[in-house]
């Protein structure tokens, strides 16, 4: 082999130069077989460095440079930028990190200095075995994909169809407006949720940029950033949304009731033909086949008899429709937290026990009570305690904090007092956190409204009296904190402050998407700081409380947030890619396929005919997990080949295999 | 060379999490031990047997794998295959006699700067109290024919030559 390497020390300052010493490490670099030249300087990444290097791979014919200075996440790019201007292939340049991971960790010397002569050495070894490479450049489709229609996805939507491109927005109820459209009043500011919510869902039902799929969910998703191809099921809803005027006929003369788990939370009821609310968009109903009376018992068609239009299709079937998108945007929310897993408090074994949702409806004008407050024998209750952090702040359920449920609960506390004066109302909380703008405020207000602050994680809820006050209550038993003793409070209604938790279906989600999840369930951004909107996954954003818990106004901001990222994207066009994909040699393969399976990304196809398999390049994302594991070493993982590793690890023990060599001889 | 021993660590580095640990613990200043060489792959995933052994053949007295944590992984799940290979090996190496103690796993995300820093602080302290790992009188037995711990079954493709191709 005979290539000329160039190995270049940084002393960066005093950064390196202070724990290294960088001119006895380049003088013995520049022992080496193989290298033509080496050098120490203050400041590499300086425009003076940058010259040195690009002035010797001129005249001195270099074909190889390694840079021993910070991390290559630092200035790989820097110094790939000289060698291609000097006409070298940027790929043929190695770094090795002695300030980050040598000269910043320790403060002794010697060991310093021998640690970055053994990180040089491996990334000259390594360099020799490097090959040139080309960077990857593809075009960027303009359409976005938006999976969910809560207050992120419809925030998204009209951020990007506003600037005029055009998005698909899949949502998988019959009408978009999520979580949001259930609330009553949102904190700290008590304005009415459907108020500021439903102009905006009307926006994204008529924006002439925006296809809308309701009643849809996303099947499959293939291809890489800029080029993704997507399939979604648009679900048979049986009425003909071509025809059908949003009249509401037919909702009025089902004669079937069904409670609605989902929007009313179990405490109201829909029509088997239904729309979730009256403002739903779109504003086409969809008819809930499994309560049917006549997809259960074949008769009834009242709808279809009355409808003025003849909408009603029961032949309808579930449609496929595919589309492509540069870009993907997934804002699916969260659940909340289930309140029967915590039995000791009662939810569903006694009558008056609610959850916050439920609350949010019975509160609401709009709602199965037209907004009063009631019990379950229809009269109001004279006193209520609203538990905090159910399912939160607990390492038997969840143990982060939901963040919305200590301003929801004062909020709860308020609309109490308001509708019913005479009503006590007791907060049960373990701290308040109340962070927000406007937050602290809003805690202070309803204190002064009256409100009873118990501090205490409630240990009960229970129906078993032990004296005569507490005959027919609700007992909550809570140790105070601040007094330091146990107290028995009886109520005539207990409100849950449930907590949120991932979608169930969230790891599938993730799954669909190639997303992380983190150990709750909820998907991970790319930097917790710095990349909270874009995933691992290039091209693939998330927004709202599918990444955590969050409240409205983040989430908005998260909305926009993303669709700004993807507008960039497309404004920029093009988008260049590393070229670190595998490749299977097909003389090397065996078809064993056991590199089939291990492809997070199934970018490895088994040729049935020819027993081989192969690396579908634009899916690979270059892991490297199958390049590991092929038992005949058919797959190359490109700029992380076996040779160069191996390479690496020779040269990075220089000294011990010499000692070894000395002790074999002896 | 000083009179002490130092056992030499090669650190296997993911580029997504454990590589930025490192960077971060170098970033703010948090001193650890300088035994562990860094090389860098772009998942733990990639961390083929191969590799490991190479690197005890070569003469390091131990390797440490860093990558994601479980579920964290970039690219989805490269590091629980890292896992199964991990418990794998530790069983190979220790029917090769060396001991299990010298091949680590660790997770650390790119925030957790400590527990990398910690978890080579941790090896080096182990490793010192072992002693080298001397390969040629360990694993082949001094006359350079393979030579398996007492009791355990014999190993012959780990002392064959690496294939050596990319």
């Amino acid at each position: 082999m005979s290539e000329r390497v160039g190995v270049y020390i940084c002393h960066c300052g005093t950064n390196i130069a202070g724990v290294v010493n960088v001119e006895e490490v380049a003088h013995w670099s520049g022992e080496l077989p193989e290298v033509a030249i080496a050098r120490d300087y203050k400041f590499m990444c300086s425009s003076l460095g940058q010259d040195l290097i690009e002035k010797d791979i001129k005249e001195l014919g270099l074909t190889r440079v390694v840079v021993a200075a910070c991390s290559p996440h630092m200035h790989e790019k820097t110094f790939r930028g000289s060698a291609q201007r000097a006409g070298l292939n940027p790929f043929l340049v190695e770094m090795a990190n002695i300030r980050e991971l040598d000269a910043w960790a320790t403060d002794d010397k010697e060991a310093a200095t021998q640690k970055a002569k053994a990180m040089i050495r491996g990334a000259i070894e390594r360099v020799l075995f490097h090959e040139p490479l080309e960077m990857i450049t593809v075009t960027i489709n303009p359409n976005t994909l938006i999976v969910g229609g809560g207050i992120a996805g419809i925030t998204a939507a009209l951020e990007l169809a506003n600037a005029g491109y055009h998005v698909y927005l899949v949502e998988r109820e019959p009408s978009i407006g999520g979580h949001m459209a259930q609330l009553d009043k949102t904190f700290p500011t008590l304005d009415c949720a459907a108020c500021i919510l439903t102009p905006r869902m009307v926006d994204v039902g008529q924006h002439p940029n925006i296809t809308l799929l309701a009643y849809s969910e996303v099947e499959a998703v293939e291809g890489y950033v800029g080029n993704f191809t997507v399939t979604v099921r648009k679900k048979a809803s049986y009425v003909n949304e071509e025809l059908c005027t949003g009249c509401g006929i037919c909702e009025e003369k089902c004669p079937k009731k069904v409670v609605d788990q989902v929007f009313e939370a179990g405490i109201g009821t829909r029509k088997a033909v239904y729309r979730p609310f009256p403002q739903a968009v779109p504003k086409y109903p969809v008819i809930d086949r499994e309560n049917c009376i006549y997809f259960q018992k074949g008769k009834c068609k009242a709808c279809q008899i009355f409808c003025p239009t003849n909408a009603i299709d029961f032949e309808q079937q579930d449609r496929m429709i595919q589309f492509e998108v540069g870009n993907i945007i997934v804002a699916t929310g969260y659940d909340p937290f289930d309140a029967t897993r915590i039995p000791h408090y009662g939810f569903g074994r006694l009558p008056n026990v609610i959850t916050s949702v439920q609350f949010e409806r019975m509160v609401n004008a709009s709602g199965p009570t037209g907004g009063r407050i009631l019990l379950k024998d229809g009269t109001p209750p004279k006193s209520v305690g609203i538990i905090h952090c159910v399912g939160s702040r607990d390492e038997n359920y969840n143990e982060y904090c939901s963040r919305v449920c200590c301003m929801y609960s004062l909020k709860f506390a308020h609309l109490v007092r308001e509708r019913l004066p005479d009503a006590e109302v007791y907060n049960f909380y373990i701290d308040i956190r109340a962070s927000g703008k406007r937050y602290e405020e809003f805690y202070h207000r309803v204190m002064m409204e009256g409100v009873n602050m118990i501090r205490g994680r409630v240990a009960e809820v229970t129906d078993v009296a032990r004296t005569a006050d507490e005959e027919g209550k609700l007992i909550i038993q809570v140790y105070d904190t601040l007094l330091g003793e146990q107290r028995r409070i009886p109520v005539d209604m207990v409100i849950l402050s449930v907590g949120v938790q991932p979608r169930k279906d969230a790891r599938q989600v993730a799954q669909l998407f190639g997303l992380g999840c983190d150990f709750a369930g909820f998907f991970t951004e790319r930097h917790p700081k710095l990349d909270p909107l874009l995933t691992m996954v290039e091209g693939i954003y998330i927004a709202g409380a599918c990444q955590g818990p969050m409240a409205i106004p983040e989430t908005v901001a998260q909305g926009a947030g993303a669709a700004a990222r993807v507008a960039g994207m497309i404004g920029q066009g093009t988008v260049v890619m590393e070229p670190i994909k595998a490749h299977i040699d097909p003389e090397q393969c065996s078809g064993c396929r056991i590199c089939n399976n291990l492809c997070p990304y199934k970018a490895i196809v088994y040729h049935e005919d020819r027993k081989i398999s192969e690396v579908i390049s634009a899916l690979c994302q270059g892991c490297g997990t199958c390049v590991a594991a092929c038992p005949s070493a058919a797959i190359t993982g490109a700029h992380f080949t076996r040779r160069q590793l191996m390479a690496q690890v020779e040269g990075i023990l220089w000294d011990v295999r010499q000692a070894m060599e000395v002790e074999a001889s002896a | 060379m000083s009179a002490t021993y130092e056992p030499v660590i090669v650190g296997f580095l993911c580029n997504w999490c454990s590589y930025r640990a490192a960077d971060l613990a170098g970033t703010a200043r948090l001193h650890y031990a300088p035994n562990m060489r860094p090389i860098r792959v772009m998942c733990s995933g990639r961390v083929e047997p191969d590799l490991v052994l190479k690197a005890f053949r070569e003469g390091a007295d131990g390797v440490l794998i860093a990558g994601c944590h479980p579920g964290e992984c970039h690219y989805i799940e490269g590091n629980l295959k890292t896992l199964r290979r991990y418990v794998l090996l530790k069983r190979l190496i220790r029917q090769m006699g060396i001991e299990p103690e010298r091949l680590q796993l660790v997770w650390a995300s790119a925030s957790e700067g400590t527990v990398l820093a910690e978890a080579v602080n941790r090896m080096t302290e182990q490793l010192r109290a072992l002693g080298p790992l001397r390969w040629r009188q360990t694993v082949l037995g001094g006359d350079g024919r393979p030579a398996a711990a007492a009791g355990a079954p014999k190993v012959e493709a780990v002392a064959a030559p690496m294939t050596e191709e990319a």
